[in-house]
């Protein structure tokens, strides 16, 4: 029965915090509350073996080892500074932080674990005072991806997982050596070294088809000194700006590409001059189509031709 | 099984959070740890169970019953919650540096004493070299800093704003009910003075906010409505579009809420979406343009068509006059 099961595994988190010595298996099953059940050996050791497991899955901190060099049964126990959360005081300002943090997660089981991690804290002695009210900040995990790979960063292990980057017609199998996760814009990005083609590759987390796979071992992979993971995702979707186009825009109109210019100035009557930044013609057709006929791209003359091709298209 | 596994997390943070909270109701215990009293009961009756071996009366765990009030004692071995799994200081430390990326909504300086403290606590946690954030560099942190202080000051606001649907800037005074993030970007939902309704306003769209002498008046039914309310959703009543992408604008499927999907089978997809407005979707059409197309309805596909010949016949007129 589960209750029973779950006192036991109780009874052994306290006896083992509470004891300084090793013990061996067989004086935890003397000693420990529940074990008495077991109707052999056999059955106390799968039972035992069972209940470590658990304990281990559930992080807590079970040590191995022996009291005296002449023993050769090895024991158990649990460190309580391991065990233990450490002292931690926050200023009502960074409490309030933490609180407006462990709501933003949309995804259930991230929020889930926000909250228990709130819970340790609030039982550590941190008070969360009532948040502001009508503040609600979100954050979006992208699925199971993300703590997968968040996972695999922190212990430096590959990662092999399905991906449909912008362009492809199939859903293609990657293997990446993984450098960090990169909130940008509302979206999680993976950087890392993609190992088929070793390059350096941004993936976008909602792009990937099932869940990421850890492989092989953990510390295999290293991020190279100098990486700036912010810089390589925000250049991946919109690349430096290199060139200057001039715009004529009607007046009134065009206010998303007027405050992105550098310069305004007046241009033929009902018109405005506009100089704007950016990385490539491709790029600048998708800002001033929208406008339709309010903005025209005067030069240079490659973002004009993109502009038109593309108006053409349209026209058909 | 999967039982114990469940409930023994849970009674190993209880213990030192009603340590820690003596004489709270049991109401209020049950919803800290979202499970309802009965399960609490039982939870307690099992702590009443367990303590340190030999298991008579000086080592089990006390709960002591104060009428609806619960108070633990001589629970020392487990007085202290078990530190953060690598899940539960993720949620907390990723969460912690989105905050940042929306810069002027909370204290900078605060959320980053929080993930310092945080880090430190939970011991080789994620880095921000590993889990990181680009910061949002399009919305101006002191647009979001302004309405931010209106909704704690309970302050009107007036708010030049720029409708990229229609393409024009607004004058409206607004008074801030509440502030969210979607997709990293910060909005907030407020009373609109200018059409005597609620609205919501993305705050890279702000072109400027000055918090106003007066206070923001919003009556309690118009409350709870804008908390009801957020993002755009679609509307039985608005109008299906069908889009055919081709892979380059497989974004849209990713940006907008579709009703349906279809591929294409060479990357490219077919999507049925609801239009919030004919302007919006004239837009978006246009933006597409080379990429994607309006197949339904007709008369829209005819109408961007023809926008899309107007603006061909500018960059005539400006080539031939050269």
């Amino acid at each position: 029965m589960a209750a029973r099961r779950t006192e036991r595994l109780l009874n052994l988190v306290i006896c083992l915090l509470h004891t300084r010595s090793y013990l061996t298996a067989e004086r935890i099953r003397e000693m420990v509350a529940g074990y008495d059940e077991a109707p052999s050996d056999e059955a106390y050791k799968r039972m035992f073996e069972r209940d470590k497991e658990d304990l281990r899955d559930l992080g807590i901190p079970l040590e191995t080892g022996t009291n005296s060099a002449w023993e050769d049964e090895p024991g158990y126990r649990i460190a309580r500074r391991d065990y233990a959360l450490p002292d931690i005081t926050l200023a009502p300002a960074e409490a309030t932080a933490v609180g407006l943090a462990a709501r933003m997660w949309s995804s259930a089981s991230m929020s889930a674990a926000a909250t228990r991690a709130l819970r340790k804290l609030e039982a550590a002695g941190v008070e969360i005072a009532p948040l502001p009210e009508g503040l609600q900040p979100r954050v979006e995990s992208g699925g199971a991806a993300f703590p997968v790979l968040a996972e695999a960063v922190h212990d430096g292990r590959r990662v092999t997982f399905t991906y449909r980057g912008a362009g492809d017609a199939e859903p293609v199998a990657r293997t990446v050596e993984p450098w960090g996760v990169v909130w940008w814009h509302g979206r999680w990005y993976l950087v890392g070294l993609d190992a088929d083609k070793s390059a350096t590759r941004v993936f976008r987390l909602s792009r990937m088809v099932g869940e990421p796979k850890p492989k092989g071992p953990s510390g295999a992979v290293t991020r190279p000194d100098g990486v700036n993971l912010r810089a390589l995702v925000s250049t991946y979707d919109a690349a430096s700006p290199a060139a200057v186009a001039v715009i004529r825009v009607r007046e009134g109109k065009g206010l998303g590409l007027r405050r992105r210019a550098v310069n305004v100035s007046a241009g033929p009557a009902g018109w405005d001059v506009i100089e704007l930044t950016y990385p490539d013609a491709g790029r600048l057709a998708d800002q001033v189509l929208p406008y339709g006929a309010d903005a025209v791209v005067l030069e240079p003359a490659d973002a004009v031709e993109a502009v038109v091709q593309r108006l053409q298209a349209l026209a058909g | 099984m999967s039982g114990a596994i469940d409930a023994l997390p849970r009674l190993l943070a209880l213990v030192p959070w009603l340590l820690s909270h003596p004489e709270t109701p049991v109401a209020d215990v049950a919803k800290e740890f979202g499970i309802t009293e009965q399960q609490l009961r039982s939870d307690l009756e099992l702590i009443w169970m367990c303590g340190l071996p030999g298991y008579g009366p000086g080592d089990l765990m006390d709960v002591v019953w104060h009428e609806d009030r619960v108070s633990l004692s001589n629970a020392d071995t487990i007085a202290k919650p078990l530190r953060l799994t690598s899940d539960e200081a993720l949620a907390l430390v990723a969460a912690l540096r989105a905050l940042l990326g929306v810069p002027g909504l909370v204290e900078t300086a605060a959320v980053e004493a929080a993930l310092a403290k945080l880090e430190a606590a939970a011991g080789g946690a994620f880095s921000g070299d590993e889990v990181a954030v680009a910061v949002d560099a399009v919305t101006d942190p002191e647009v979001v800093a302004t309405v931010a202080d209106a909704l704690s000051q309970h302050r009107r606001v007036h708010l030049r704003y720029w409708v990229p649907a229609r393409d024009e800037a607004t004058e409206r005074d607004v008074d801030p009910i509440r502030m969210f993030t979607s997709d990293g970007i910060p909005y907030f939902v407020g009373w609109c003075h200018l059409v005597g309704d609620v609205r919501t306003f993305r705050l890279d769209r702000a072109l400027k906010v000055t918090v106003l002498a007066d206070a923001a008046e919003v009556p309690a039914e118009v409350r709870q409505r804008a908390f009801d309310m957020g993002l755009f959703t679609p509307d039985e009543a608005d109008r299906l579009v069908t889009l055919d992408l081709d892979p380059s604008a497989r974004w849209v499927a990713d940006y907008h809420p579709c009703e349906e999907i279809t591929e294409r089978g060479d990357g490219g997809v077919v999507v049925r979406l609801r239009a919030r407005d004919e302007p919006w979707v004239r837009r978006l059409a246009l933006g597409l343009a080379g990429r994607g197309r309006v197949i339904d309805p007709p008369a829209l596909a005819a109408d961007v068509r023809r926008a899309a010949e107007e603006a061909l016949s500018a960059y005539r007129i400006i080539s031939g006059s050269d």
